[in-house]
């Protein structure tokens, strides 16, 4: 018995540490430096603000991704997060309207994508975007240099920059013509822009279109030419997320269709050892759409201390504050005013830099309006997960694109189904 | 040095020595009220205290949790749903076609899984087999080569899957090799079957150092005399490896397999830092599904993760006491 | 022929010449080593190449770093290149900067005349160096310190645990004949069937339930009632003969003392084993303290290397140094107890 009860006392005296009063957690996850910048002006707000002591929790994003949702769930967690699975956990955002001292310059400056985080119908503030994020290629303007190949210029579509692509690669013998990140929404701009429509009439799923079977198609006969790096995709099986950047900045591929948040990556792994530019996304039969997106800090519902979590989130997203952010993580800004008055100084001596910024800004013009309704969409993950895990079944081997339509379907339906069980 | 040790030791252990003096006295009493039951149940309680709730319970809520739908997290908050998530599990037209029935992937993870373990632990028992064989001989530095081929062991599994992945990637070592024989540099990691087969060898080479110390134990246990007598009668080394090793080696061959059997259906950090479950699905074991299904997908689903839980650890405890049985037989009167 | 027994069998007599057996023993030894030790190396000299390098196909065996030169008229170092010329000879020459393919250069002893030459045509002078800031960097701004204190809390405090309760638990199941008591073993062994990965949600729910979220003890408590633990001690026991206790007891010792005094002694080499095992797993644990532990003052080596993994990127570069280091103490385990490990577990492990 006395086991037990020291057992208890001990468990007792060590268990989770009560929040102080004054205190806030942030749990966040870098991709880059970000990490680093946020702490610092971090500190610059706790020199003001002496009475809060903003705590950063430093992360790998696997832990928001599959650690946090449990705490949620149980109620628990920090009391901000950087999180990018924004729709589905609506239900635990703290609703931050009523502790701001200005609502009204957050549905300026962020209201067009507070839908992407909040409940349906719902008129929460629960946070911000840190970033916003667009769909995009990259191409080695050195490697297309060196063979001769004129890059291919706006208005050119996936089979022209294909084509371009498969010359550099045989001129200059390397193992692949090009590569996407395998990830199903880096692929859902691409389908869109082919026709692909993923949202029913009534918002539920709808069956798998012509439109992604037309660029999933396209990929798979990509794959078996030896066209597209075959790694990425064909060596994981479920959703794993796998990167390309890799050989894009190690050379071994003219073409690398990513996105935005790779800029700051590229920058500094490339250095100088070739020039790179953004693309914008290649066009398909319905147009050139890349597709949005983006990491947001949001304010928990589980926490002691909102007032302080809306003063730590006023400062965050004052105006500023967001610009200075942008400026050193070459993210792009959410901030409607910050956009809206431009002007960003990117802090990189890279001259490949800013001109990629500006590419990527003048291409989230050109989404279509499929892709823009994707982000809060409360089903897209459930598509995505789908498409990767199918789709690469094909490309090596194991299924038919014909046999992985209706099984994608089936996948599709079971998440809803289970979400729907009550 | 051996009295530094010692000191250090003494040092450490005092406290303890003078708590186990100080606790006698009550455990006294107490031996003295309840008697030699009472002692049992003392000696018992902390192990069994923990394990209840560690691991008892949370296995008992699986149970739970494989009758329950939805996506909550919370066992509270979750349907009861009985069979269902087993009959989903279950349904198939065809087992031996993986892609007729309802949850493809779990057949494809299940038959991967059969096929490693075949594989694995076939590999696991001749490699183990051979290396404990030469290190039972008198060579020189025996007690460097058995710790040499114990190093792996001691690496945890996620290292060790990295390791080999940056020796098997495109810009990895083993290409290094290839392109300085003058061969075609391969992704090895992207073929069905040198994946498969590094996922067997790396976990091979992970674990076979536990396994060659287990059999060399056995092989210098048996009787030296045994072998001079068939020595003395000329007994051919085949009859005498089969007549006499392997017999008197058979409890130890017995725990490697079913220990070797247990894990290599366990597979999962190694393999999966390793290949990812690719290419395509050809490394995709169960303990990943479960793990991809319950855990780590963004839309997970706890309940059909926890009936394949339930499925995998039913099929594991039939194997091993069939695999008791069989060597028990097997071994006769040995024990 | 009786060289051929030995092998067979058991083991050859010394001197004499070399027979086939002897080329396959030592073939296979040699063989083990390269393959035993030769991926930790790699994995050693990767750790010190640059992120660039990492990325290099056909990658090299050592780190390389490109050497540089101070050329007048500069104010950074230039790096420096061979480059082939038109009629085939070779020069060094240190890069300004780098316009498309166009690289525009300088003689280092000749900083005034400007060349140019397309990049196809150069070649980088590289040294043997290391990127040190690999290990550097994350250990300066990880609070790396605290992450190893954290590490060591957690595996002496749980080895401690295992040993204390298994080696009880273990003595119950060897020396007392209770109604029960085959019930209990193979309760315990039954669950060496379900691995912790398949069953994290309901452990996550009971040490939720329990209050030790985000906490060391969350850590250490689900890890230390090993089945393996108990069921090793226990073997190890049986095997102590039965007269000796029922001695003590005629002198009036008390079971606590003769489970403290006589039978924990005489296992000794039986525990040694699971504490070193025990170091090593806890030491190497990785998913489930990064499921039970989301503050970073509380953070394990282990889980602290893995923040180099993000959304979009690994930084792989972090990643391989880490591991080096969290290797380390493993290494050193290997280095100073390899006798003591492999000649326990051979002779205590099974019997």
């Amino acid at each position: 018995m006395t086991i037990r009860t020291a057992t208890a006392a001990i468990a007792l005296a060590l268990a989770a540490a009560p929040a102080f009063a004054g205190e806030v957690r942030i749990m966040w996850y870098s991709d880059g430096v970000e990490g680093e910048v946020i702490q610092d002006l971090l500190s610059r707000f706790e020199a003001e603000n002496p009475e809060i002591d903003v705590i950063l929790d430093n992360v790998a994003y696997q832990v928001i991704q599959e650690q946090l949702p449990i705490q949620l769930a149980s109620g628990q967690g920090p009391d901000i997060a950087r999180v990018t699975n924004l729709k589905e956990q609506a239900q635990h955002w703290l609703d931050l309207r009523p502790y701001l001292s200005d609502p009204a310059y957050w549905e300026t400056n962020f209201g067009d994508r507070l839908d992407w985080m909040r409940e349906e119908g719902s008129d929460a503030i629960p946070g911000f975007l840190t970033q916003l994020t667009l769909t995009g290629g990259f191409a080695n303007a050195t490697l297309f240099e060196q063979a001769g190949v004129a890059i291919p210029g706006e208005g050119a579509t996936w089979d022209d920059w294909i084509e371009a692509s498969r010359q550099v690669m045989d001129s200059q013998q390397l193992p692949a013509a090009f590569a996407v990140d395998r990830s199903g929404h880096r692929i859902s701009g691409p389908a869109v822009s082919y026709g692909a429509n993923y949202i029913g009439e009534d918002g539920n799923p709808a069956p798998i279109d012509d439109g992604t079977m037309a660029f999933a198609g396209k990929l798979v006969d990509w794959t078996s030419q030896g066209l597209m790096l075959p790694e990425v995709w064909v060596s994981a099986a479920g959703t794993t997320y796998r990167a390309a950047a890799d050989d894009f900045i190690n050379a071994q591929i003219p073409f690398y269709y990513s996105g935005s948040w790779q800029v700051a990556n590229l920058s500094t792994k490339i250095g100088d050892a070739f020039d790179w530019v953004a693309v914008g996304t290649p066009c398909g039969d319905a147009g050139c759409s890349g597709l949005a997106g983006g990491a947001a800090l949001v304010a928990i519902k589980y926490t002691q201390n909102p007032e302080e979590v809306a003063k730590v989130m006023e400062y965050l997203a004052s105006e500023p504050v967001v610009r200075e952010f942008s400026e050193r993580t070459l993210f792009l800004p959410a901030h409607a005013g910050v956009v809206a008055a431009g002007g960003l100084q990117f802090q990189s001596e890279d001259p490949n830099v800013q001109p990629a910024l500006e590419k990527f800004v003048q291409a989230s013009t050109e989404t279509l309006p499929a892709s823009d309704a994707l982000p809060a969409w409360r089903w897209a993950n459930a598509y995505y997960g789908a498409l990767v895990t199918r789709i690469s079944q094909v490309m090596a081997g194991e299924l038919t694109l014909e046999e992985a339509r209706p099984l994608m379907d089936q996948d599709i339906a079971d998440q809803v189904a289970a979400a729907q069980q009550q | 040095m051996t009295s530094l040790g010692h000191w250090a030791g003494v040092l450490v252990t005092a406290p303890l020595v003078l708590l186990a003096r100080a606790v006698d006295p009550l455990l006294r009493a107490w031996q003295r009220w309840t008697g030699i039951g009472g002692m049992a149940a003392f000696f018992l309680l902390p192990n069994l205290l923990i394990f209840g709730v560690f691991v008892l319970i949370p296995i008992v809520l699986n149970l739970a949790y494989s009758m329950t739908g939805g996506t909550e997290i919370l066992l509270a908050q979750r349907p009861y749903v009985g069979g269902e998530q087993y009959a989903r599990l279950l349904e198939c037209q065809d087992y031996s076609r993986p892609l007729t029935c309802r949850e493809d992937q779990f057949w494809t993870a299940a038959r991967n899984t059969g096929l490693f373990v075949l594989f694995q632990v076939s590999l696991m028992v001749a490699v183990s087999l051979v290396t404990a064989l030469i290190l039972n001989r008198e060579i020189k530095g025996r007690g460097f080569f058995r710790a040499v081929f114990f190093f792996p062991v001691l690496l945890s599994p996620v290292v060790v899957g990295l390791i080999w992945r940056w020796i098997l990637q495109r810009e990895g070592l083993l290409n290094l090799l290839v392109v300085n024989l003058g061969l075609e540099p391969q992704v090895w990691l992207n073929d069905r079957v040198t994946a498969f087969a590094a996922a067997v060898g790396v976990s091979t080479w992970a674990h076979m150092g536990f396994y060659t110390l287990i059999l060399l134990a056995g092989l210098q246990a048996i009787p030296r005399d045994l072998y001079e007598a068939a020595e003395m009668d000329g007994t051919p080394p085949a009859r005498v490896f089969r007549r006499i090793t392997l017999p008197l080696l058979g409890p130890n061959l017995a725990v490697v397999l079913v220990l070797a059997l247990i894990r290599g259906v366990q597979i999962f950090d190694e393999a999966y830092v390793l290949t990812g479950g690719g290419p395509g699905t050809s490394t995709l074991f169960l303990t990943q599904y479960i793990y991809e299904v319950g855990f780590a997908s963004l839309l997970r689903n706890p309940g059909l993760a926890a009936a394949a839980s339930m499925l995998m650890a039913g099929v594991l405890v039939v194997l091993t006491l069939v695999q008791l049985r069989l060597s028990r037989s097997s071994a006769g009167g040995q024990r | 022929m009786s060289a051929v027994t030995s092998f067979l069998t058991r083991r050859r007599g010394q001197g004499r010449r070399w027979h086939w057996t002897d080329v396959v023993t030592w073939a296979w030894l040699a063989a083990g080593v390269v393959l035993m030790f030769g991926p930790a190396l790699w994995l050693v000299a990767s750790s010190f190449k640059g992120p660039a390098q990492l990325a290099e196909f056909p990658p090299t065996l050592l780190p390389y770093v490109q050497q540089t030169a101070q050329v007048e008229g500069h104010d950074e170092p230039l790096p420096l290149y061979t480059v082939t010329r038109e009629d085939g000879t070779e020069v060094v020459l240190a890069e300004i900067r780098r316009i498309g393919t166009n690289s525009q250069m300088v003689d280092p002893a000749n900083p005034e005349e400007r060349i140019n030459v397309n990049i196809a045509d150069r070649e980088p002078v590289r040294e043997v160096g290391f990127a040190t800031e690999n290990y550097v960097a994350p250990l300066v701004a990880n609070n790396f310190l605290r992450f190893l204190w954290n590490s060591v809390f957690v595996t002496a405090v749980a080895t401690a645990i295992t040993l204390l309760t298994n080696s009880m638990a273990a003595f119950a199941l060897s020396k007392y004949d209770f109604r029960g008591r085959n019930a209990v073993m193979l309760l315990i062994v039954a669950t060496l069937m379900v691995p912790l990965s398949v069953i994290l949600v309901p452990l996550y729910a009971v040490v939720n339930a329990t209050g030790l979220l985000d906490s060391l003890w969350g850590v250490i408590l689900p890890t230390v009632a090993t089945p393996t633990g108990v069921f090793l001690l226990r073997q190890y026991m049986l095997t102590i003969p039965d007269e000796l206790l029922e001695a003590a007891r005629m002198d009036h010792a008390s079971e606590w003392q003769i489970y403290w005094r006589i039978v924990l002694p005489l296992t000794a080499p039986a525990l040694a084993v699971l504490a070193i095992f025990s170091v090593v797993w806890r030491w190497n644990d990785f998913l489930w303290p990064l499921i039970v532990l989301s503050r970073r003052e509380l953070y394990t080596l282990q889980v602290g290397l893995n923040t180099y993994a993000g959304e979009l990127n690994v930084q792989w570069h972090y990643i391989l140094a880490m591991t080096v280091v969290t290797m380390i103490p493993v290494v050193l385990i290997f280095v100073f107890l390899q006798r003591f490990i492999t000649a326990g577990i051979a002779g205590a492990g099974i019997k």
